[in-house]
């Protein structure tokens, strides 16, 4: 239940509801003015409120929600150019206001971090006012027990003194002293002993932890931005790469990255597995990989999808995998133009992959664009080609070719997988069809127009490889595990009070202790009344008093 | 005998056994309408022949009667639960028996935990959401969850038997790890956990509803709601469960991150999936919020829980079939 107040609620309280809440004060029709400092006080009394981080809460699930509808540019950045392209106009517009990089957004990042700002305003005064709440008494026992729900009333053969020992001990606790009640012990002027004990104080202080570890993870994530780099290379089985930006296909840090933390490392693709089962669902993708560490030493390992490799202080992961067919294209004079293996990028589960072989090295006349599939089991259908699954069982090459200027000399980066084919023809039949080559491996063919000859010499495969160093991985996981933690004990602590009021018995019960107890749960607690059992249980032998009445909410 | 097949016919054997329950579930709310109707009724109308201000009086207090604790369920309508609660329970029981021993066949059958594809998911998930509801029924009495509880069971499993059907299999690279166990299962559990609190709390709902006099409620057959706990009591009981579905989904997302590091080489990188992880994240901690937000406790807060299962299942289906992102792990062919 949420926390009402109740009559023996006297402390101040800590919870949240105690927000600060200018929205319930009733609106005044005109208001008063309220000059620099008090409009400023009001807006952060505004932004700390409840009722704020609650909008703010909400307005962050919704404008999240874009991101996972639009393409985005740092995810996928081939997708956002094909969206403004088919929508010119509101994709301008969608592109103008953030959509296609929501999470780096001046909106939302507005959100969280005014979200950030009102949990700072909110958790620092709470942190203060729970660390002096330590040391603060357990409130008095109330006048009448019969106010509250569980309430219960026995009478013993324990001396009042023992009795106070007893349930004391009881509600102390042994070695689990955090869990334990604080007991305040007092005597009223009629001379009735009383007890007052609460306990749950870890309630609050979960809440806290949890929402400054929410605070760390924040921090923590920001610095892994600033500090991070990132690589990616496509390697051939039996090359490797050398940790330095220029052996990266890609490579990308964060603003205060420190050439430092690049360590000299290289590392070899020794070999690469693939199996798949009979649907062409793969089912182990395995890099065998031989590291040089910086200090010249070697060791051999391998690498899993879900196994990185650990190097030079950052991780290797396996992210993609593919055909890199070698092949070897003898110019019209017979020298040797390209010889090399040439990565395809797979296109479907059965492996059909495409590329460009690029030849600009030719002793004379114009420069060769071979452009096209490679089939890793092909089969013939309709007269076209298919690959019927994803390993070599009858590797084929379907090429057309392409003469002219590649490009290349223009100092501009080109895309190794497609053909600028700006500056080149098609080279085509005597139908004017364009010429399709069928290579399969270990074949060679002559190029129409006597430009030369390729060949399929072999088919290796080539691993993609990620590599990421963000020195805050250690710290956001200890954040997350402290947020974890802070929110299971502001969930589940029960925080509970429990009065005792001793007294010497009279009448039928004189001679013996008449001892009263009263319980009470600042949130719905099943095991109260279980509590007060425990506690009064502990007490000493006892029998049934004429208000013996304990139940849960 | 195959195993995968027998594992299927077992997760059918269940469904039926859940969907004999939720008819048994619903007569017996059916009966507690038709009693508690009869007796409003009669008081009424004995009431009336004695004086206007009795009925007024009556119906005030009849509403707030609080029935909480098992074996004393006895309103002021005089309802004892009868044969049909006692046959939706048994038949729960049979149900929960036959879809444990499916999950494990399925299990023994791939030769791997038995949550890798969106078949599997519905079939743990709903089966997270019936233990949870047996669990609580030891506890205390909240039977009349079950028409809510076992209709979204059935509604799972049944779109799972029949939609999202694959054959028991190995697992792909990018899924053979640990914190397939780890993740997934605690994501499934959370689900199954927060389904029954949305049952919770759309009973909530109608009995505070119900405590105000709402019109719309003034139907007989409406009457049942006298039988139910107080609005405060399920309130109490939405929370708890949300609570801890919500430390699950906690631990989910984190262990998510974790594992999003070892195999995407980043923790967190705006997948689909991981945007409405936050998104239910996010609206499940508004609710934390809102109970504790003077004017936002109560009706609204309990409409946080339902917006917050939305998100849960729009996260399930939707994105997993509709949003093409990393977590593309439905088994089907979706056409990506």
């Amino acid at each position: 239940m949420s926390e009402e107040q109740t009559p023996a609620d006297t402390v101040p309280r800590t919870g949240p509801a105690d927000r600060v809440d200018p929205g319930d004060r009733g609106v005044a029709p005109v208001l008063p003015d309220l000059g620099l400092r008090g409009t400023a006080r009001w807006v952060w009394r505004q932004l700390t409120s409840m009722r704020v981080a609650l909008m703010l809460l909400m307005t962050l699930a919704v404008v999240s929600v874009p991101g996972s509808v639009f393409p985005q540019r740092p995810q996928d950045p081939a997708s956002v150019a094909r969206f403004l392209r088919n929508n010119p106009v509101g994709g301008r517009w969608l592109d103008r206001l953030g959509f296609f990089d929501v999470y780096g957004s001046v909106w939302f990042s507005a959100v969280y971090l005014l979200l950030f700002l009102s949990l700072v305003g909110c958790i620092l005064p709470r942190l203060w006012l729970h660390v002096t709440a330590f040391r603060a008494r357990p409130p008095r026992a109330p006048r009448r027990f019969e106010r509250f729900e569980v309430h219960t009333e026995i009478v013993t053969d324990a001396s009042p003194q023992e009795v106070l020992a007893s349930a004391t001990r009881a509600l102390r606790g042994g070695a689990a002293r955090l869990r334990g009640f604080r007991v305040d012990l007092g005597t009223e002027p009629d001379g009735a002993r009383t007890l007052a004990a609460e306990r749950g104080s870890l309630r609050e202080s979960g809440n806290i932890l949890f929402h400054l570890a929410l605070l760390g993870l924040l921090v923590a994530i920001a610095s892994g931005q600033l500090l991070h780099y990132r690589g990616q290379a496509i390697v051939v089985e039996g090359r490797g790469f050398a940790n330095s930006p220029s052996d990266y296909d890609t490579f990308e840090t964060g603003t205060a990255f420190r050439q430092g933390s690049l360590v000299p490392f290289s590392l070899t693709l020794d070999r690469f597995d693939a199996e798949f089962d009979a649907a062409s669902k793969p089912t182990t993708f395995q890099a065998d990989v031989t590291l040089r560490e910086a200090d010249g030493s070697t060791r051999t390992d391998y690498i899993l999808v879900n196994r990185p490799l650990d190097a030079g202080g950052a991780k290797v992961y396996l992210q993609g995998n593919g055909y890199a067919p070698q092949v070897t294209v003898r110019d019209a004079a017979g020298n040797v133009a390209f010889a090399g293996a040439v990565p395809f990028l797979p296109k479907d589960a059965s492996y059909r992959s495409e590329g460009v072989i690029k030849v600009p090295d030719v002793t004379s006349g114009d420069q060769i664009g071979l452009v096209g599939s490679l089939l890793p089991t092909a089969v013939a259908e309709g007269g076209g080609f298919f690959s019927a699954y994803p390993q070599p069982g009858n590797p084929l090459l379907v090429l057309q070719v392409w003469r002219g200027d590649l490009g290349l000399d223009t100092g501009i980066p080109q895309n190794v997988y497609q053909l600028d084919s700006a500056a080149m023809t098609q080279v085509k039949g005597a139908d004017a069809a364009p010429v399709t080559l069928l290579v399969e491996e270990g074949a060679t063919v002559e190029l129409p127009d006597g430009l030369g000859t390729v060949s399929f010499d072999a088919l290796p495969r080539f691993a993609a490889f990620d590599l990421r160093y963000d020195p805050s991985l250690p710290w956001a996981a200890s954040f997350a595990g402290c947020a974890l933690l802070g929110l299971a004990l502001s969930l589940f602590t029960p925080r509970r009070r429990l009065w005792l009021r001793v007294r010497a018995g009279e009448g039928e019960h004189a001679g013996r202790t008449v001892v009263a107890g009263a319980a009470l749960a600042r949130t719905d607690d099943a095991g109260l009344a279980a509590e007060l059992d425990r506690v009064l249980d502990a007490v000493g032998p006892q029998d049934e008093g004429q208000d013996r009445w304990t139940s849960a909410i | 005998m195959d195993l995968g097949y027998l594992s299927t016919l077992l997760v059918w054997g269940a469904t039926t056994a859940y969907a004999i329950a939720l008819v048994a579930f619903a007569l017996d709310l059916a009966r507690r309408a038709e009693i508690l109707g009869r007796e409003r009724e009669d008081a009424r109308v004995a009431a009336a022949t004695r004086d206007e201000t009795v009925v007024a009086d009556f119906v005030g207090v009849n509403r707030s009667v609080v029935i909480d604790r098992p074996g004393t369920v006895v309103g002021p309508g005089g309802y004892l639960p009868g044969r049909a609660l006692s046959i939706a329970m048994s038949t729960t029981t049979v149900g929960l028996l036959l879809h444990v021993a499916g999950a494990v066949l399925r299990g023994v059958a791939a030769g791997r935990v038995p949550w890798a594809n969106m078949y599997e998911f519905s079939m743990i998930g709903t089966l997270a959401a019936v233990v949870t509801f047996r669990v609580l029924c030891l506890r205390r009495d909240v039977r009349f969850l079950g028409t809510l509880v076992l209709g979204v069971v059935v509604v799972g499993l049944g779109l799972g038997l029949t939609a999202f059907y694959v054959p028991a299999g190995g697992l792909e690279p990018a899924l053979q790890s640990y914190w397939l166990v780890i993740h997934v299962s605690i994501a499934t559990i959370a689900t199954g956990m927060f389904s029954v609190s949305a049952a919770a709390s759309v009973l909530q709902l109608l009995k505070d509803s119900w405590e105000n006099n709402s019109t719309s409620l003034a139907h007989p057959r409406w009457a049942l709601l006298e039988s139910l706990p107080s609005a405060r009591a399920l309130e109490a009981l939405a929370f708890r469960i949300t609570a801890v579905g919500f430390v699950l989904w906690t631990f989910t997302v984190m262990a998510g991150a974790v594992w999003a590091e070892h195999a995407w080489a980043r923790y967190w990188g705006w997948d689909p999936k991981e945007v409405w992880s936050f998104i239910v994240w996010v609206v499940y901690a508004a609710y934390l919020h809102a109970r504790t937000t003077r004017g936002w406790s109560g009706r609204r807060a309990a409409w946080f829980v339902l917006a917050g299962f939305a998100t849960i299942i729009f996260n399930f289906t939707a994105v997993n079939l509709l949003l093409h992102g990393k977590h593309s792990y439905s088994g089907l062919d979706t056409g990506s």
